[in-house]
């Protein structure tokens, strides 16, 4: 028996008594793939709201602060009078 | 906006209900066939077909021309190999959901009966389901074989075990 034999009678075998499909797939299937979409759309929402919130804040943050600004030296007195 | 939106949700939904009624029986087939259930009564195969279609419904608007069949066979096939990695795995021997196998498939492993039915039954490429399941191509080859022989050859059942004769009381 060669490999083209063997290999359609493996099919043969598995090809017989198909099982039926149960009528209330398609309800079950939208149902539980619509909550999947529902939740990838909320979470995709609060991805992009922690994102703006974040970017908001360090805009927010850098104005007030101005970390790009020298800050006074506190080491060196004040040279008055020089 | 919303009119639009219910418009293409119709449309979609008709096309999916289609694509169901033309793939499911096939399909439920391929994964009774893996979770080598009997014909009537297929909880485990029904279940991962419920997923692996749920998995295309929710993606059905990115598949971008690509073929639905293939994307759900693909997700079934990986999900299945990673539910029988962690039912049938070292833990699993010990584990109260190991179910007694049926069909002409009972006596294969799991790993051979999902390439089996992805290279036999379904036709998929060996590369192709090598890529899939993350093995060479060799190994794909060698155990398709392997399954093939022990489909068409079964091994001879094991002797009953003959129950140890109890001693004799006096």
């Amino acid at each position: 028996m060669n490999r083209p034999q063997r290999e359609a009678a493996a099919r043969r075998i598995m090809e017989n008594t198909p099982p039926p499909v149960p009528p209330e797939l398609h309800a079950e299937v939208v149902r539980r793939g619509g909550r999947i979409r529902r939740r990838r759309r909320v979470a995709m929402l609060l991805m992009w709201l922690l994102l703006v919130a974040a970017t908001v804040a360090f805009v927010v943050w850098a104005v007030t602060v101005q970390p790009w600004v020298e800050p006074p030296s506190e080491t060196t007195p004040p040279l008055n009078g020089w | 906006m919303g009119r639009r939106r219910t418009v293409l949700d119709a449309r979609r939904d008709r096309e999916f209900e289609a694509f169901v009624a033309g793939a499911a029986g096939r399909l439920l087939h391929a994964a009774t066939l893996l979770t080598a259930e009997p014909a009537g009564d297929n909880p485990r195969a029904r279940r991962l077909l419920t997923l692996s279609l749920a998995h295309t419904y929710a993606c059905w608007d990115r598949l971008r021309g690509e073929d639905p069949y293939d994307r759900t066979r693909q997700y079934l096939a990986t999900r299945f190999s990673r539910a029988a990695w962690h039912q049938y795995g070292a833990l699993g021997a010990l584990s109260r959901f190991r179910a007694r196998a049926h069909g002409p498939l009972a006596r294969l492993s799991p790993q051979e009966r999902l390439i089996l039915v992805l290279r036999l039954y379904e036709g998929v490429a060996e590369e192709q389901a090598a890529a899939l399941l993350g093995l060479p191509r060799e190994r794909v080859h060698a155990i398709c074989d392997r399954a093939t022989a022990t489909l068409l050859h079964p091994p001879r059942e094991p002797a009953p075990s003959v129950p140890v004769a109890k001693v004799a009381s006096p």
